[in-house]
């Protein structure tokens, strides 16, 4: 059993304690925001925030996340408003879509520890793979909200 | 079966519909009429056509025959129906047709996407649906207020008089149901587009793509549904001599093992239990006549066949190489097997039920995975129901439908809907490869630094074996497919040879985003490279040297030079340039590289196309970066490699693609044109890796004929 508070919900679930926190959200807590796309965090379809940090949850045991905040898409806005689902429209970045909740998990961890990324940062937190090719769109996204963000707080 | 789970919810984008009414039939007037028309129809619903419905409470449904992996689809032809029909597209929901002939626009054979063919086939059918819908619409508002319609007009889902009086299309459905269908209606002129060409249009799907609402074939849950994982035999066509299940079978949630063609399958509660299952499988293979299969083999056979002239057939010829004299110049050109990598693991649901299969799918090729349903389960196709989902990306893999006969022989070996899902690994080592290529190609110049002659001996892998059998066969063994980017490429040479040598080597092959044009380019433009630097010339200006002036290769390749400011040498940066083709679409780019070392760097490229009309330009460039992206991801370190018949890359570690900080900025430019139009989702892929290649022997002086870079710098 384990015990898992999931965008402000607590589930108790029956599951052994190694499976791994993706397929835990995905398929028992029934969440499928959150992508499965390589089963060794290397491509960061799996990002979720767990305590405000962006982790690749396809490796991560379940036991891992009881007593944690953790974060999926789904519970990173209640209606697509934060700046970053906005820049994301705003841009028309995803493509096949497929790793863009990753990609926006990813961004969002990192905006959240830098408020205004150079393109440098962005390279260097942003190691999520899209086959499509939106890094450029991605970038642009990102920007854009880190500039919407600051007008915010003016 | 569950409500929730119908085909609308994979595809549909806007709100659900409740009326009685639908514009229904082919856009030839003669399609048979559709499930969805006649359950209308049966209600006093009216049809003229199965690519839009209009119902009386202003629900407008647009059905499209495509899948959405990505490329656009979703957005670029209901923008056709909604241009004619003069609707808002955020208005209009949006459907994926399922593989009914009557969804099929007339000529084409089978519902696929693929080969940047859906704006080009949609282009007439889709205007002229939503055309002939609106000018009913307008007629029964004339009939109901006694006007004239030529005094009427539409906008933006009304009908509008002189005096300004309005009627919605909802409330002019029930009227517009009992005329009769015109068969000719004008199309609107290019300058009374208000969506076509313009970049205000945003993409219905993006909402849900940025909130984890789109629902995938991977998040299909249907009720009662397994999970299924399966072990496949490492080396390509083996079989499962014996296995032994016990330690699968003590995971906790596995509830069965069974064996199906492809392997075994692992049964469980959810995906993981299904993989850790998959894991604990002892199974002993019959690894059948490939296990000796090894890609260095592969490549040294592909070179003797391309040296061995009693090989191959004559594909093409223009005039007579032999006797040409000047400067001869020659190279071999290797390229490697690539897998496609989609973002999405393969997967399939699948329910098959001793009357009727359901099946959900993220799939290109609808009707082939019918055509192999219907085999495996002895039902006809009316008993089938293939609902399409959306694709974490295509590329040409799910042009092929083994994933989804798998899910079929899995849920009917065990009685129950199954999803059955792929691991990365299993995705990588188990895919239909771009094939590996050889190629020996020479010329010789003349004294003025003309080509006088050249001649290509491809030895390749036809995948055309695979998709057009027929056809291949009655060719006497050339594979017309596999001479894209050769027999299309847009040069003036007087004295051509083409010889294509078809090789089976053992490897899986197919479609690979621009098919066969993604190797082929590489070969001719690094080529025209080695050529203008033997003559002595600049290699834009030996290409246009070489063009029918004012063609759109030419016209295109000067646009980028122009743009890319070819010639002004940066610092430290080396530019390269090359042309590409795809099925009717031409286009040039210049790529500016540097080199850190050994590894090169590509910082930005500049691409001019030219595809007719363009109907969606930020999609364009979205495509054109896309593509480039992911030509330039194979480019640096791309390759699948083959020993004792095994795939050696497995995961993202070893099969290591594009990421952000290697991703150049890239300009797009498209030639303006009110031409019917091409297409655009393989088009900017072909010139990626020649222009590079160009731009590092412009850097270094070294010639790079074999792909990966990675590994031909090191």
């Amino acid at each position: 059993m384990v015990t898992l508070t999931i965008n402000g919900e607590q589930h108790k679930l029956d599951v052994p304690e190694e499976m791994p926190l993706l397929w835990v959200i995905r398929d028992v807590v029934g969440l499928t925001g959150t992508k499965f796309g390589c089963g060794m965090a290397l491509c960061g379809c799996c990002t979720m925030h767990i305590d405000g940090q962006a982790m690749r949850t396809c490796v991560l045991p379940a036991s891992y996340g009881s007593g944690k905040k953790i974060t999926t898409i789904e519970g990173l806005s209640p209606d697509s408003s934060s700046a970053l689902q906005k820049a994301w429209i705003a841009e028309q970045v995803p493509q096949c879509g497929y790793c863009q909740s990753g990609q926006l998990m990813a961004a969002s961890a990192l905006l959240a520890q830098n408020p205004r990324p150079s393109d440098a940062d962005i390279d260097n937190a942003m190691t999520n793979i899209c086959r499509c090719g939106t890094y450029e769109s991605i970038r642009a996204a990102i920007h854009r909200a880190a500039g919407s963000a600051d007008k915010a707080v003016q | 079966m569950n409500a929730a789970l119908r085909r609308s919810d994979f595809v549909r984008l806007t709100a659900s519909f409740a009326g009685s009414l639908v514009l229904v039939a082919g856009a030839d007037g003669c399609s048979k009429p559709s499930q969805t028309q006649q359950d209308f129809a049966a209600n006093g619903g009216f049809s003229p056509n199965v690519w839009l419905s209009v119902r009386p409470d202003n629900t407008i449904t647009f059905v499209i025959n495509r899948s959405e992996m990505g490329q656009g689809v979703m957005t670029g032809l209901p923008t056709l129906l909604a241009e004619e029909l003069d609707v808002p597209l955020s208005k209009v929901t949006i459907e994926v047709a399922p593989p009914e002939p009557s969804y099929l626009y007339p000529g084409q054979k089978e519902m696929n996407t693929g080969g940047s063919t859906s704006m080009r086939d949609s282009w007439l059918p889709l205007r002229q649906a939503g055309a002939i819908a609106r000018a009913m619409l307008v007629q029964a508002a004339a009939k109901q207020w006694g006007a004239d319609p030529s005094t009427l007009r539409t906008n933006a889902g009304t009908v509008v008089d002189a005096s300004g009086r309005t009627a919605t299309y909802g409330s002019l459905a029930t009227a517009a149901s009992q005329l009769p269908v015109p068969q000719n209606v004008a199309l609107k002129s290019p300058d009374k587009f208000t969506l076509i060409g313009k970049t205000t249009v945003q993409r219905p799907d993006i909402p849900s793509k940025v909130n984890g609402t789109a629902k995938y074939g991977i998040d299909v849950v249907v009720p009662g549904m397994k999970y299924a994982a399966i072990a496949r035999c490492p080396v390509f066509g083996g079989k499962v001599k014996s296995f032994d299940a016990s330690k699968a079978k003590a995971i906790h949630g596995v509830t069965g093992v069974v064996q199906v063609p492809t392997g075994v399958a692992v049964i469980a509660n959810n995906t993981w239990a299904a993989f850790q299952g998959k894991s604990a499988l002892v199974v002993e293979w019959d690894e059948g006549p490939n296990a000796h299969l090894n890609s260095e083999d592969m490549f040294a056979e592909g070179q003797r066949f391309a040296r061995d002239p009693s090989k191959g057939v004559v594909a093409l010829q223009r005039g007579n190489v032999k006797g040409v004299n000047g400067k001869a110049i020659e190279g071999m050109y290797l390229g490697p097997l690539l897998a496609h990598a989609a973002m999405e693991p393969e997967n399939a649901t699948a329910d098959v039920r001793a009357d009727s299969v359901e099946i959900w799918a993220p799939t290109q090729a609808q009707t082939r995975a019918l055509r192999r349903t219907m085999k495996i389960t002895g039902l006809p196709a009316e008993k089938i129901a293939i609902h399409t989902t959306m694709l974490g990306g295509g590329f040409g893999r799910r042009l092929q439908s083994d994933y989804i006969e798998e899910a079929v022989e899995v849920s009917k070996a065990i009685g129950a809907p199954v999803k059955v899902q792929w691991t990365r690994e299993d995705d990588t080592q188990h895919d239909f490869y771009r094939p590996m290529s050889v190629n020996a190609i020479a010329a010789v110049l003349d004294e003025s630094g003309r080509i006088a002659a050249m001649t290509h001996r491809i030895v390749a892998e036809a995948t055309g074996r695979e998709y057009r059998p027929k056809q291949f066969g009655q060719a006497h063994g050339i594979d017309g497919s596999a001479l894209r980017g050769i027999s299309d490429a847009p040069y003036d040479l007087a004295n051509y040879t083409v010889i294509y040598i078809e090789k089976e080597y053992g490897v899986p092959v197919g479609s690979w985003r621009a098919p066969d044009a993604n190797w082929n380019t590489f070969v001719v433009e690094s080529f025209m490279d080695e050529l203008a630097h033997a003559a002595g010339k600049d290699p834009v200006e030996f290409r246009l040297a070489h063009l029918q002036p004012e063609s759109p290769a030419s016209l295109a390749l000067k646009s980028v030079a122009q743009r890319a400011k070819w010639g002004e040498r940066q610092s430290g940066i080396y530019q390269g340039a090359a042309i590409m083709v795809w099925n009717g679409s031409t286009g040039a780019l210049v790529a500016d590289v540097s080199m850190n070392g050994k590894t090169p760097k590509v910082h930005h490229v500049t691409a001019v196309v030219h595809i007719g009309t363009v109907v969606n330009p930020e999609i364009v460039i979205a495509q054109v970066r896309g593509a480039i992206n992911f030509g330039l991801s194979a480019a640096l370190t791309g390759k699948i490699t083959v020993k004792n018949g095994r795939v050696q890359q497995a995961n993202f570690d070893t099969y290591t693609v594009l990421q952000m900080a290697d991703a150049p900025s890239i300009d797009v430019y498209a030639l303006p044109s009110q031409d019917h139009p091409t297409g655009i989702g393989e088009l900017g892929l072909p010139g990626i890796a020649p222009a590079m290649g160009n731009a590092i022997f412009a850097a270094t002086g070294k010639r790079v004929r074999r792909l990966p870079f990675s590994d031909s710098l090191a």
